[in-house]
């Protein structure tokens, strides 16, 4: 199982990270006027961190929304946060902020595109994830 | 190379209305700007002056050229890098942007000068000065950008000030993070950061914009333009090369100093919409300089290389009207192991979308 949601602004930089991945993904939509995504089974969710310091805003307002729809927020197993290192201490911070908000495990956390290590490295994790999810009893 | 001209200013302007926005990357990204000013005289470097003290007379030469030659920097992107971009923005906040991000240069450019009369004396500061008007491959690199600031290509022009933003003032900010590293310098670590931080949102905008009007090109132009780019980051990064050996032979880092600037080519190509040039074995930097950059940039973030066994997730935290607010640091508290719990809580939106 291979079930990733995601989310990219303009930049397309998240994006471009999971089509690189090639596995099967459903984009939270941009603005309100392109839809609600309405998620009905597990996913890991693969979202960016907006870069800052002092003004928070970190997690986008669209995966604020979309993690705010109770049975959305159910379904999450998982998150992976893009950022920058320039940040410093709020590198990839929105995978921790997610971690903490739903209890799931932040697993990874890429700068920018990704290298080809990170796609490497995260395909062959989600894949290894998902075998042992599939043994945790409902 | 001397400069060729006037800079063209835009023939028409439009009162501009921030309640019409084409782009909602220009109002996020004045946002983040405006969120994340800052000026020198907040930052304690006088809190350095004794750690200042303890660097042998070579170390400090090193830093006070380091800084130098990231005063020119600053200051062409500050009075001309930005500012030449302006005519070539497609939308009135576009320019108000720039307007933000030249300004914030010249404020990079004025806080090395406030390092400088903390540290050290007039005469060092002149001494430094002199040698970066006459370090040959410092003033290269200048005129290379400058080059591109004046020439009529906006594409063209936004690559080079990417490049700049992103990748040619890493030799320079190496040094603060190697300090910082070993405990020296902190306060004046605590400033670069600061303007690395700026560096990042003004590269991630500039970059953006070239790939929007990449958007409008043909794919052979396209094409060219890819070429040119990897071309000019070759013919900058050999001249980095010998403008890092100027600096850092004399303490033996030239090689530590390579690899940061390698990472950071990567960064800049991926910001310009490209995939990273140099292999991860050129790019691994030292963990010690990725560290004093940013503390969370570490194998932690790799949940999977882990036994798997347990779930590794973050404290659970309160939900309020300002979760989305985060402190870095308040999330780095030391985490539990527990299972998979259910997702229970609910976030407060920020603001309409």
């Amino acid at each position: 199982m291979t079930n990733l949601v995601y989310f990219s602004s303009a930049s397309e930089n998240t994006h471009r990270f999971v089509e690189k991945l090639g596995l099967e993904a459903e984009r939270i939509p941009l603005r309100p006027a392109d839809g609600f995504l309405h998620v009905d089974e597990p996913y890991v969710l693969v979202v960016p961190t907006y870069g800052g310091g002092n003004e928070g805003g970190a997690v986008p307002r669209q995966v604020v929304k979309f993690l705010n729809d109770e049975r959305n927020r159910s379904y999450i197993r998982g998150v992976i946060a893009a950022g920058n290192t320039n940040f410093g201490a709020a590198y990839c911070i929105a995978g921790d902020i997610i971690s903490s908000k739903c209890q799931v495990p932040y697993l990874y956390g890429f700068e920018l595109l990704g290298t080809t290590e990170d796609v490497v490295r995260v395909r062959e994790g989600l894949d290894r994830f998902w075998q042992r999810q599939s043994r945790i009893p409902a | 190379m001397t400069p060729t001209g006037k800079l063209k200013l835009i023939d028409r302007v439009q009162a501009i209305n921030w309640n019409r926005v084409d782009d909602e990357k220009d109002a996020e990204v004045w946002d983040r700007l405006v969120g994340n000013f800052w000026l020198p005289e907040k930052v304690p470097v006088s809190n350095d002056i004794q750690s200042w003290a303890t660097l042998t007379p070579q170390e400090k030469e090193l830093t006070t050229r380091v800084f130098t030659g990231l005063t020119l920097l600053d200051t062409i992107q500050g009075t001309v890098g930005a500012v030449s971009l302006i005519p070539d923005a497609i939308t009135p906040h576009e320019e108000a942007v720039y307007t933000n991000i030249a300004f914030m240069e010249s404020v990079h450019a004025k806080s090395y000068s406030s390092i400088f009369s903390t540290l050290i004396s007039t005469q060092e500061i002149d001494d430094a000065f002199r040698w970066s008007e006459e370090n040959v491959n410092l003033q290269r690199k200048a005129e290379i950008v400058l080059g591109y600031y004046h020439g009529d290509s906006p594409l063209k022009r936004k690559v080079a000030s990417t490049l700049l933003e992103s990748f040619l003032f890493y030799s320079g900010f190496y040094l603060p993070m190697y300090w910082s590293s070993r405990a020296k310098l902190t306060n004046t670590a605590d400033l670069i950061r600061l303007i690395i931080r700026d560096e990042a949102v003004h590269g991630y905008y500039i970059g953006y914009k070239f790939q929007k009007g990449l958007e409008k090109l043909s794919p052979v132009e396209r094409d060219e333009m890819k070429a040119y780019t990897f071309e000019l980051l070759f013919e900058l990064y050999e001249n980095e090369v010998q403008y890092t050996a100027d600096l850092y032979d004399g303490v033996g880092l030239t090689e530590d100093v390579k690899k940061f600037l390698r990472y950071n080519a990567n960064k800049a190509l991926m910001n310009l919409g490209y995939e990273g040039l140099f292999p991860k074995d050129e790019t691994d930097v030292n963990p010690a300089i990725l560290s004093a950059l940013s503390p969370n940039a570490d194998e932690n973030h790799d949940f999977f290389s882990g036994s798997g066994s347990s779930y590794v997730i973050g404290k659970a935290v309160n939900t309020e009207d300002d979760d989305w607010d985060f402190c870095p640091g308040h999330f780095r508290t030391p985490r539990t192991t527990k299972g998979p719990g259910p997702p229970t809580e609910r976030w407060e939106d920020r603001g309409p979308s």
